[in-house]
């Protein structure tokens, strides 16, 4: 390395302060020289691994004999035994083997050289020959013909490999729409019950659905089930607040999108998607359990504090002939959190 | 060592019966010369060398347990109606996933025990090879010839988080599901390909019916094939290297003193796996790990307060909430920097920094030497401080990931505390460099003083004018030695801008950088002192009348180690 | 019925705000607060000794007719009661939120400061001020035989209406600018019951309109059945989730095992005597 500016020395380099007084004299340890004491330790040792049996043996009585609901200091009886019977078996065997070990093997330090990682100039002159041979005469360098269209082959079957995947998935669609529509019932969550304005409560909090996710009148089963239900969900959901008229602030365009003081805004979050329903009644913040990005739903749902970056978006609302609160349309903003084509897919929204 | 002093082994009753096998199967393999080499190898002994034996002890754990589980999982999202034991969610409509999971809890005997044993050792994998990495670290291990053993390691490091997080998804738990909606909202953030990324993925929109069968495929079969591939390299380029070891007297650079494999490390190593199974199966029996069934089936419309994803992940999750709302649109696409920073970047940042680090340090030391002995961090200072400051920052950004569990335990703002870790993130490290280096530093002096001024011996003496000060006495030469077995400072040569005849230096920023870097990675650091101190030293010392050791019984005061001779 | 109207409006009459609403809410009261007729007859004098204490110790921030103080910039001081009806009363001082200690970003729960007699007085004169949520009949509060059926319907409500704020096993959890939902634990049925129904200081109202006495009851029913059941596993973390785990792991885990590392490396006592025939 002729370009080393820094000479590093090695501790043997350089003249040392102090100089290397080797190993020091091996001290024996009290089973070394007691025969007694080495007995004491080989029973000790042997009695672990009896114990070790007797919880193995423990281990399966347990497993026959305690039940799963009864308790043992407020825990599952049979986790605890089975639990405690195992570990304490391997625990034993464990710390036994490493005694015996530590005080019954032999514990003269040994010595061992190094050598470097290098190989020796010759092999590796060798290799580089090995190498030069191969390469001569495969004629790889010599025919490019040949590599070139080789290599063109092997990179060409990067496109069945890519290609197959592609039914991993569909293309992206539907990001942008839920299934809500005009005239659809604003229910509320787990019951089904659709709700009108006089049973909600200035303060109060409704979890709500789509009606569409239960069954209409009359039928057993919605349209929705199983991955396709939650997959709706993951956009539909919504919660529906009353607050005094004279708080909140709509946006132009927005004036007529509540029910005196009744909003309706979606429960995903525009950050990564979590539902969020922690609104504090009196100042009206809506805050996300998992990243604290808090919104203002009496300010149209505009973040004031954490990472998300779109306010959360505003369901119209309005109220069918049975006095039940329906949807007025889909969400004019795009719910559930950001992707790349948010921006063209909403602009097409406003167009509409 | 007297290995001739022992019976020969043609004679011994073990000799006689194992020879016949030993010999059929090295008719058939050749392998006693391998063996030959490795069945007496050395290995030094230090608890700190057994770090990495808790993660592959607990890698172990966690293929006999996870073979366990999968009797009885089932990786399936297809939606059933839950009729187990477990009252509080009988009769819900749940998916084939969570539902067999509370089968393994509720109705498998010894599938609890089992379930919290894979999850304590999962826990104990990552947390176990975080602090191996971090002892390699502190103590240059990773320098040359293993370098390509400290990426592997990464690479150990990087794969066990995903290990971790697809088994976190697994059950299919308001958790788990909840931890995927994160996933989703990350690919979703990806720029550009963001929403095909997302479609492949989880085939379709959000949750789809894939993504758990998906990552049951990565997580039983893909990871753990690349875990065990990677496990095994380790351990041969471990075995191939030698072990490194803490200089000392007789312990150079060219020798590894300790123990032989057969039969005490095998020993040690064979009875550290029940050991580390053993505590595993007692944790498991009574802390409780991850109980799904309180978190009911997932619902994209329903969460939990207090959703965080495992602790390894939570330096991510952390830089999630710390980001700022950011957001724009350019080229018609929409970008998402608050999630797509802090969710790719953080952890990205990390692993390329780990990866990355052996090969900066040697640039900017221009060390090509082969390091087999290990150094002591104060002596390392810069690269120690380095090392705290990267710990601090991902403490911060580990904490940030639980504020509000912080906020609600200790009864703070939240607010208030995600400011305080967004400031804190840049600032923080910086501190803790600084402090890092400063302490390193004062160590470093100490060192020097207890070996050209001696140890404290807790004697007082009184000198004729009546002034007080106390007895010092010479460390014993072997703790001396072992004081100054280290690197001497390289001698720094200015940047060379121009060649031997005078024309600019074609890398000639480049190399400016670098030794500012160098003057700068070596700064402040104390020199060991020179053959000529020590000389001086002892004459100081000299009127001391001899060492303590010598003195046996007489000598009234505490030993080098801090231990009183005379109560 | 009657005449116990007109008895008690006569007397009281100049001080009511609202006359019509009297009506309804004596006969809410009569209906559900007190268990017999002895308790219906003491209701004027309820009325009155709640008033007496309402004006020692509440009416400092809730003005002396329980109408509210408004501050200069236009906050609330202490919100007007009138309308907050007997449920609301019960859930607050009987809780002990009120009256408050200190002015905090939230009341926190703390021993109570009136007895049972006490808060029923205070609670039937803020009735008697409006028409509100009255205390819940008991028929509502007796969790105990609900069905399994009904207990993991009431974990639907539970996951979908409270976990966000409460957590999943009612642990409790964290809000803007150091408020907080308090944990569930050790809270009786009825105040449960009382702050769903009226949505105390931030918590959003959960009116019986649309989550219905039943199904409240179910709610009640799971919380109780999800913190009575064993923490099967052992030691829990609070429920706390994966926070309290990560802890677990690096205190205890991570720390045993380190523990043992060090056992097996580390020396033992060595002997100053040398084996026999050995060769130093």
């Amino acid at each position: 390395m002729s370009d080393e500016i820094e000479r590093h020395h090695g501790p043997s380099e350089v003249a040392e302060p102090i100089a290397d007084p080797g190993l020091p004299v091996h001290q024996y340890r009290v089973t070394d020289v007691d025969e007694a004491q080495a007995r004491r330790t080989e029973r000790q040792i042997s009695l672990m691994f009896g114990l070790a049996t007797l919880l193995a043996i423990g281990f399966t009585v347990a497993y026959f004999a305690v039940d799963f609901e009864t308790t043992f200091l407020g825990w599952s009886a049979q986790n605890f035994a089975l639990g405690a019977t195992l570990g304490g078996a391997l625990l034993l065997i464990g710390v036994g083997i490493i005694q015996w070990a530590k005080k019954l093997m032999s514990d003269h330090e040994m010595v061992e050289m190094r050598h470097p990682v290098r190989s020796s100039d010759e092999d590796r002159a060798a290799v580089m020959a090995d190498i030069n041979a191969g390469i001569e005469e495969s004629g790889i360098g010599r025919r490019p013909l040949i590599r070139n269209s080789l290599l063109g082959a092997i990179g060409a079957l990067a496109l069945p490999s890519i290609v197959l995947l592609r039914d991993l998935g569909p293309t992206p669609h539907g990001q942008a729409t839920t299934v809500w529509k005009r005239g659809m019932r604003v229910v509320n969550d787990v019951s089904g019950t659709p709700i009108r304005p006089s049973d909600v409560e200035v303060g109060q909090l409704i979890n709500a659905e789509p009606a569409v996710f239960f069954p209409a009148e009359g039928e057993d089963h919605s349209e929705f089930h199983g991955h396709e239900l939650l997959a709706a969900k993951a956009k539909a959901a919504v919660i529906v607040v009353r607050m005094r008229p004279e708080d909140i602030t709509p946006e132009k365009g927005k004036e007529n999108w509540g029910i005196d003081g009744i909003l309706c805004y979606s429960k995903i979050c525009t950050h990564v998607g979590c539902p969020i329903s922690l609104w504090e009644q009196q100042t009206h913040h809506l805050l996300c359990p998992c990243h604290q990005s808090t919104f203002d739903l009496a300010d149209n749902g505009k973040v004031i504090f954490g990472p998300a970056y779109r306010p959360v978006p505003q369901l119209p609302l309005g109220i069918d002939d049975e006095g039940f609160i329906i949807a007025m349309s889909d969400f004019p903003d795009i719910v559930a959190p950001s992707y790349p084509e948010l921006a063209r897919d909403q602009k097409k929204l406003d167009g509409e | 060592m007297a290995t001739d002093t022992y019976t020969k082994v043609e004679d011994t009753k073990v000799g006689k019966k194992a020879a016949g096998p030993v010999g059929w199967v090295d008719d058939r393999l050749g392998l006693a010369g391998v063996a030959r080499k490795n069945l007496r190898k050395v290995f030094p002994d230090h608890w700190s060398f057994m770090l990495g034996e808790i993660a592959l002890w607990s890698f172990v754990v966690l293929l006999l347990s996870g073979v366990f589980l999968t009797f009885w999982f089932q990786p399936s999202m297809a939606e059933v109606v839950y009729d187990g034991s477990y009252e509080p969610l009988k009769g819900l409509e749940m998916s084939q996933a969570y539902a067999s999971t509370l089968d393994i809890s509720f109705d498998i005997r010894g599938g609890l025990l089992m379930r919290q044993i894979h999850h304590w050792a999962a826990h104990l994998f990552i947390a176990a090879m975080i602090v191996h990495m971090l002892r390699v670290f502190f103590t240059g291990a990773y320098r040359k010839p293993r370098e390509i053993n400290w990426l592997i390691g990464v690479g150990l490091l990087a794969l066990g988080f995903i290990e971790g997080f697809a088994g976190y998804s697994l059950p299919d738990d308001l958790l788990s599901g909840t931890g995927l909606r994160f996933v989703d909202g990350l690919i979703r953030s990806i720029p550009i390909v963001g929403s095909y990324l997302e479609f492949f993925i989880f085939g379709g929109e959000f949750p789809g019916e894939l993504i758990i069968p998906r990552l049951y495929m990565a997580h039983i079969l893909l990871i753990p094939a690349l875990l065990l591939g990677l496990i095994a390299a380790h351990m041969l380029l471990l075995v191939y290297h030698k072990h490194t070891q803490w200089p000392g007297p007789g312990r150079t650079n060219e020798n590894v003193v300790g123990f032989p494999m057969l039969p005490v490390y095998a020993a040690k190593a064979g009875g550290f796996f029940f050991v580390v199974f053993g505590f595993t199966a007692l944790l498991s029996a009574t802390i409780q790990m991850n109980p799904v069934w309180a978190y009911g089936p997932y619902n994209p419309s329903e969460v939990t307060a207090g959703s965080q994803p495992d602790w390894y992940m939570g330096f991510s999750e952390g830089l999630v909430r710390l980001m700022p709302g950011w957001e724009s649109t350019f080229f018609g696409y929409t970008w998402s920097w608050n999630v797509f920073i802090p969710g790719v970047g953080g952890l990205g940042l990390l692993f390329t920094s780990l990866a990355l680090w052996p090969f900066i340090e040697r640039w900017i030391t221009k060390d090509n030497r082969e390091h087999h002995l290990l150094v002591r961090p104060r002596n390392a200072p810069t690269r120690t401080a380095l090392g705290v400051a990267g710990m601090t920052a991902f403490g911060v950004g580990w904490a940030a990931g639980g504020n509000d569990i912080i906020a609600t335990q200790f009864g703070l703002d939240i607010y208030a505390l995600t400011w305080v870790f967004r400031f804190g993130f840049f600032i923080f490290p910086v501190i803790a460099f600084l402090i890092t280096k400063r302490i390193c530093i004062g160590l470093q002096h100490a060192d020097s003083d207890r070996i050209l001024h001696g140890y404290e011996t807790g004697v007082l003496e009184r000198s004729p004018d009546g002034g007080y000060s106390e007895r010092h006495a010479p460390l014993p030469v072997a703790g001396q030695y072992t004081l100054t077995a280290r690197d001497r400072a390289p001698e720094l040569a200015p940047a060379q801008t121009v060649d031997a005849n005078g024309v600019e230096a074609p890398h000639n920023r480049r190399e400016r950088v670098r030794v500012w870097l160098r003057d700068k990675y070596y700064a402040g650091a104390v020199d060991k002192p020179t053959a000529d101190d020590v000389h001086h030293a002892e004459e100081h010392l000299g009127h001391f009348e001899g060492h303590p050791s010598d003195h046996g019984d007489d000598f009234r005061g505490v030993s080098d180690a801090g231990v009183p001779k005379v109560h | 019925m009657r005449t116990l109207s007109t008895r008690r409006r006569h007397p009281l009459a100049g001080l009511f705000v609202l006359l019509g609403a009297l009506a309804v809410a004596a006969a809410l009261y009569t209906v559900f607060a007190p268990k017999n007729a002895t308790a219906q007859e003491s209701s004027t004098a309820d009325v009155e000794a709640g008033r007496d204490l309402f004006l020692i110790g509440c009416a400092s921030c809730h003005g002396e007719n329980a109408e509210g103080i408004v501050t200069s910039d236009d906050s609330n001081y202490g919100p007007s009661l009138i309308g907050v009806g007997a449920a609301a009363v019960d859930f607050q001082v009987g809780t002990g939120r009120m009256p408050m200690a200190q002015s905090a970003p939230q009341a926190p729960k703390k021993a109570p400061e009136y007895d049972e007699e006490e808060t029923r007085q205070l609670a039937a004169y803020i009735a008697s001020l409006g028409p509100g949520p009255a205390i819940p009949e008991d028929e509502f509060l007796e969790y105990e035989d609900a069905t399994a059926e009904e207990i993991s319907e009431g974990g639907e409500f539970f996951r979908t209406n409270c976990t966000a704020c409460h957590n999943s096993v009612g642990a409790g959890g964290a809000l803007p600018d150091g408020r907080y939902a308090p944990t569930l634990e050790g809270v009786t049925a009825k105040h449960i019951y009382e702050a769903m129904q009226t949505g105390p200081q931030q918590m959003p109202v959960f009116g019986d309109d649309v989550i219905t006495p039943e199904d409240k009851r179910a709610v009640i029913a799971y919380i109780k059945a999800v913190q009575d059941q064993p923490n099967y596993g052992g030691l829990g973390g609070g429920g706390l989730g994966p926070v309290a785990d990560g802890v677990w792991v690096w205190l205890v885990g991570i720390g045993g095992m380190v523990g043992f590392a060090i056992w097996i490396a580390a020396n033992g006592t060595r002997s100053k005597k040398k084996v026999k025939g050995a060769e130093q």
